[in-house]
């Protein structure tokens, strides 16, 4: 290395050291040390003591865990595609020539804003079963017996699924911009080939906009496998028979509640990997499934 | 467009609209309502104010049942309360109820069978006293309760502490990341070194890092520093970049010409003078955007005050209003619950309105730089 190049390299780690730093306290450190709490029984009051694999051996044969693990998976099934299908359809409609565009996008994109803590009260006044807004409409449409929808545990799943289709907003968004982005010239070339409304948006505009539905499933699935607040707010710890008891609200329990640190570490070891499959086979399907623009 | 196909898209659009404002609407409804009229099962109605002459005296009074006529509205013995009974039922001072003896009945009004309009039962406020009287005689008129408000704020205990922690917070995460950010997006962007690239792919990596596998050790670490009930946790952090801002912040650093840094160096610029008379104040627009999701991210946390924050006057917001609900036995005090809510959206609502532009800039960008 020249003198120069090295003068060039002190500057550029001068300038990225404070993510360096941080990198190493907040991000290295942690990680590690999770590992290795994952092998020990720890409570944090006293040292972690190394048990090896137990944590997980523990893991397999605990049913809630499995259980937190279903609702987790129920949960984004039924609440990712609803979301990803109704935030791309309202984005659709707002991509047409209307007027007052900018009003429509700021009314869908505001509840995506609302804190979490305050949705959750909000929904909860909502889905309350004898006095909600949803159930009164129920009634007042003749329906004499609408669900619990937030003591019945069938339906507490659907209703969380729709407090999270609400705050669709920012995805809104994302695909509008995209869709603004689909060239022109492409469109009106199907459009003179006789190509139907479908068949230009099966076949020329969800190809070009692929690559941000990617992203949006992409973040929705890192980001629905730790749903928390929404749930932990509304129902406490699980809800009726633990039926939203999801893995992040399982693994704060144990953390935070039980005070079993290491179990907790373990199950969140076992989430990263988890995120990390996900995202490597995400990427696998995106080089068949999502088209980038070569121009 | 077809006529057709216009109108439908127009109505699609505003069933979404009122769907997507109805939670908000309600909510602020409610908050506006006396307690009373947050149980009443009517769908969308406005709060009113009912008033009524009631032990001699004009004031707010609650409705009651509606009474049929004729009726008896009778004292029962050892009741403190008069109740309405079926006048076929009441005969030579006694209630002969379906099944069993005759109780002695003190009429104390009634209600005649040539009543045309309908009779209400009111209660006063206090619930001490009630009345039966036509239903005309009861005033009503449109009144939102802005006294909710107040109280709601009185009843989440604290609130002035959790306000002024929530936006300190905000402020110290916001200027620790805006300058750390940019430092690092500095780093990353305008200045070629050896190694840049692979930490570069570092940095993205660790986003997909998930809270939960960093929170036992962060909890732990926070806990030896003496930090476990003060807010330095939820804030220090900001200090040292965060990747998602970077990555912002470096896509946006790289589309200034290089030419103008290239002759302020020439002139023996530092490279720090560059970075913060030159390209920081070209890059506004994405300052602001990182800034004003910081604010909102330091604004809505939950999961951190949540495991960081012990004692109940240090509480955020956030916190303090999920405290309000847990603190809340038997009924429910709806009103004040959606008007505390209320006090917590409305800022987000106002950032919203004020900077429009720029969330929308920013999160489109999220989505294209990707």
């Amino acid at each position: 290395m020249t003198a120069g190049e090295r003068r060039k390299l002190g500057l550029g780690l001068a300038f990225v050291s404070p993510w360096l730093l941080g990198f190493a306290v907040f991000t290295i450190y942690p990680v590690v040390a999770s590992l290795y709490f994952s092998f020990c029984d720890y409570d944090v009051l006293t040292k972690p003591v190394w048990i090896g694999l137990l944590n997980y051996q523990d893991m397999v044969s605990d049913h809630v865990f499995w259980q937190s693990v279903g609702n987790t998976l129920l949960f984004n099934l039924l609440a990712l595609p609803l979301g990803l299908v109704a935030a791309l359809a309202l984005a659709l409609l707002l991509n047409q020539p209307v007027r007052f565009r900018g009003a429509f996008r700021a009314i869908y994109y505001l509840p995506s804003l609302v804190p979490a803590v305050a949705g959750a009260m909000v929904w909860l006044w909502i889905l309350n079963g004898r006095l909600g807004l949803l159930n009164r409409a129920l009634f007042a449409l003749g329906v004499n017996h609408p669900p619990q929808w937030l003591l019945d545990p069938d339906w507490t799943k659907p209703s969380l699924a729709l407090v999270s289709l609400w705050a669709c907003g920012n995805s809104v968004v994302i695909y509008l911009a995209a869709l603004q982005g689909v060239p022109r010239s492409l469109l009106e070339a199907a459009m003179i080939d006789g190509a139907s409304a479908w068949d230009r948006l099966r076949h020329v505009t969800l190809p070009a906009i692929s690559p941000v539905i990617y992203f949006n499933l992409l973040v929705g699935i890192i980001g629905g496998l730790q749903v928390f607040s929404s749930a932990f707010v509304m129902m406490g710890g699980g809800g009726p028979e633990r039926s939203v008891l999801f893995y992040a609200i399982y693994i704060y329990q144990n953390a935070f509640e039980y005070r079993h640190m290491g179990y907790a570490s373990a199950m969140a070891w076992i989430l990263g990997l988890l995120i990390l499959v996900l995202t490597w086979l995400a990427s696998r399907a995106s080089r068949r499934l999502v088209h980038y623009q070569t121009d | 467009m077809r006529l057709i196909t216009r109108l439908l898209v127009y109505l699609l659009l505003a069933v979404g609209a009122v769907l997507f404002l109805l939670p908000l609407a309600w909510m602020a409804l409610t908050a506006l309502k006396p307690l009373d009229q947050t149980m009443s099962s009517s769908l969308l109605v406005l709060p009113r104010r009912f008033e009524a002459t009631l032990a001699g005296v004009r004031q707010e009074v609650r409705p009651g049942d509606l009474v049929s006529a004729p009726s008896i509205w009778g004292r029962l013995p050892g009741a403190r309360q008069p109740v309405v009974l079926p006048a076929g039922s009441v005969s030579a001072g006694a209630w002969h109820p379906g099944h069993g003896p005759a109780i002695p009945v003190e009429t104390v009004k009634i209600i005649p069978a040539t009543a045309t309009a309908p009779w209400r039962e009111i209660i006063d406020l206090t619930g001490e006293n009630r009345d039966v009287i036509p239903a005309t005689a009861i005033t009503s008129t449109v009144s939102f309760r802005w006294e909710n408000f107040p109280r709601a704020i009185a009843a989440m205990r604290h609130f002035p502490r959790y306000f002024a922690n929530t936006l300190l917070l905000c402020v110290l995460n916001v200027v620790g990341t805006v300058l750390s950010s940019s430092f690092v997006a500095y780093g990353f962007s305008r200045l070629q070194w050896r190694g840049r690239e692979p930490m570069f792919g570092l940095l993205l990596a660790t986003m997909m890092i998930p809270f939960p596998v960093v929170m036992v050790p962060l909890y732990t670490l926070f806990r030896w520093l003496g930090w476990v009930g003060t807010l330095q946790p939820l804030w220090v952090g900001s200090l040292f970049a965060t990747a998602f801002n970077v990555f912002l912040l470096r896509q946006f650093f790289r589309t200034i010409p290089p030419d103008l840094a290239e002759a302020a160096r020439i002139d023996g610029c530092s490279e720090f003078r560059i970075y913060w008379q030159i390209i920081l104040p070209l890059c506004r627009p994405a300052l602001v955007v990182v800034a004003l999701f910081t604010f909102l991210g330091a604004w809505n946390d939950f999961l951190g005050p949540l495991i960081y924050l012990t004692d109940e006057r240090d509480f955020t917001l956030a916190l303090g209003l999920e405290a309000m609900k847990t603190s809340q036995s038997g009924a429910t005090e709806w009103h004040y619950l959606m008007a505390a809510s209320t006090v917590v959206i409305i800022p987000v609502v106002l950032l919203f309105l004020a900077a429009q532009r720029s969330f929308i800039e920013g999160v489109a960008l999220t989505g294209s730089k990707f």
